[in-house]
């Protein structure tokens, strides 16, 4: 079996891994930041960072430099653990939170395949890091792990605000994985594929889940199928917003109760790794809806296919690249979204959120399921 | 079919590597100040820490973990039976369908059992 995996194979993975989590996910974190701290200026008739620009010259960039200097000055912070933290535990919880919010990105496709034309032969790379037939479930299974960095900072640092921001953490985002789970059941009904490479290159011939426009999309049955599609798409991103801690749902670290809840207690790198999670977290939850929902990397109204019939020559490189480019700024429109809500809408009280988990999503989405299963029976 | 997994792998690697190594850096470059006992203590809002660290708290929270146990296993039995459904639709409609509305039923009941008795009730 191992004579199958050959160098190249390796190679290209090692650059997709290294391009897509390291250079796109980590510089789009960053400039996440960013751009959530000018909107949200904007949204309250505030300034913003807007000074840090080149060093040493008077150019500002409209602050672009800022990610930057943050970066940095969380590197020269310093280092310090306080005297009553457990040590080896509280050191483990900010790389156990960045780790998982990193690994779901494996799964999500970024472009269509790459068509290589190197001396005789064409190496053909598709874009996305693994390839592989559980996708929606792989990201579900390596998400809830994160709950693992919370409670165990939350635990680990023992202070009292640490500790409730922690339980609260665990507890809301054990409750809302479930609507999570339930709620895309139906998306897999009507594309019977797991493979998110597979569903967006379905989504892209057939028209979008959302926007079933062209190719089969417009038979009366994806209409129909629209209602539960809706549905879900609604309990999903909001499920989303709670899984990542944004603000109708950041109870964990709400700062008139907690101080600063499970990441009080940290200072420096070991801080930003919490905050760099979050956001990591935030722009694959982002990919993970674009990719189900809306198309993942294609273009509406089928343009797709006419980019992929152009075979040959060096429309293999153009293609995925403008297939990219669609699924970044789908990604970043979502994103912004994220940043439009947390700044517009206020927090929920404790009972409410557990009651919009439990109770309202958890029926709704089961509800769905039978909907989609009747109007799928019915029109079949 | 097992070296599809093989990136997933290799991702893991980078991504501990990239946790592993920001955390040592910032211990090599960040500089170290004095301390002293005040900055050692636990932050309470500038006061000093009272009562214990690790405070008793709800029983709730343990209802919802035991409770998300069983229905998020119940969910992912689902999810076979969703990738399949479109297809045994059309040979074997019947099986499909009621075989997935008998667990939902299942599943419905118990959920109308923990509302009952209260345990999704976080307001007295």
């Amino acid at each position: 079996m191992l004579a199958a995996i050959d160098l190249f194979f390796l190679v290209s993975t090692m650059v997709k891994i290294v391009f897509f989590v390291m250079v796109v996910v980590m510089t789009l974190v960053a400039y996440t930041v960013y751009a959530e701290r000018r909107f949200s200026a904007i949204i309250q008739d505030r300034v913003g960072p807007n000074r840090v620009g080149i060093p040493f010259t008077k150019i500002s960039l409209a602050g672009l430099g800022q990610p930057i200097a943050d970066g940095l000055k969380f590197l020269l912070k310093e280092d310090f653990t306080p005297k009553h933290v457990n040590t080896f535990y509280y050191w483990l919880a900010p790389a156990l939170t960045m780790v998982p919010a990193l690994m779901s990105a494996a799964v999500v496709p970024f472009g269509s395949e790459m068509a290589i034309p190197f001396g005789d032969e064409i190496y053909r790379v598709p874009l996305v890091i693994a390839d592989i037939n559980v996708g929606p479930v792989f990201v579900f299974a390596i998400t809830s792990l994160s709950v693992y960095g919370i409670v165990i900072a939350g635990w680990s640092s023992n202070s009292k605000y640490s500790f409730f921001g922690g339980v609260r953490s665990s507890s809301q985002m054990i409750s809302y994985e479930i609507c999570m789970g339930l709620s895309i059941i139906p998306v897999i009904m009507i594309l019977g594929e797991l493979n998110l490479t597979k569903i967006v290159e379905a989504q892209s011939a057939n028209g979008w889940l959302l926007l079933p426009a062209w190719g089969n999309g417009l038979s009366m049955q994806s209409w129909l199928l629209l209602i539960p599609v809706i549905i879900s798409f609604v309990i999903f991103t909001i499920s989303i917003f709670a899984e990542t801690n944004r603000l109708p749902f950041d109870l964990p670290e709400c700062e008139t109760e907690l101080v600063a809840g499970y990441h009080t207690e940290y200072s420096s790198m070991k801080f930003a790794l919490f905050f760099l999670g979050e956001y990591a977290a935030m722009i694959i939850g982002s990919g993970i809806i674009v990719t189900l929902f809306l198309g993942g990397w294609s273009l509406p109204f089928g343009l797709s296919e006419h980019l992929l019939a152009n075979k040959g020559g060096f429309w293999g490189i153009i293609t995925p690249l403008i297939h990219f480019g669609c699924f970044m700024s789908k990604v970043v429109a979502f994103l912004l979204f994220f940043i439009w809500v947390r700044w517009s809408i206020p927090r929920f009280r404790y009972d409410q959120l557990m009651r919009l988990g439990w109770v309202f999503f958890f029926e709704i989405a089961l509800a769905n399921i039978v909907l989609t299963a009747i109007i799928m029976v019915v029109l079949r | 079919m097992l070296e599809t997994y093989l990136p997933i792998l290799m991702q893991l690697g980078v991504a501990c590597g990239f946790a592993v190594s920001t955390l040592i850096v910032s211990v090599l470059l960040g500089k170290s100040g004095k301390t002293n006992p005040v900055k050692d203590s636990a932050y309470e809002c500038g006061m000093l820490p009272i009562g214990e660290a690790q405070p008793r708290f709800s029983v709730k929270f343990y209802l919802v973990a035991m409770l998300f146990v069983l229905f998020d296993i119940e969910v992912v039995f689902m999810y076979p039976w969703a990738v399949v459904f479109k297809d045994l639709l059309v040979t074997s409609l019947l099986p499909v369908t009621l075989g997935m509305a008998g667990f939902v039923f299942i599943l419905f009941i118990a959920y109308l059992y923990v509302l009952k008795k209260g345990a999704l009730q976080w307001r007295d």
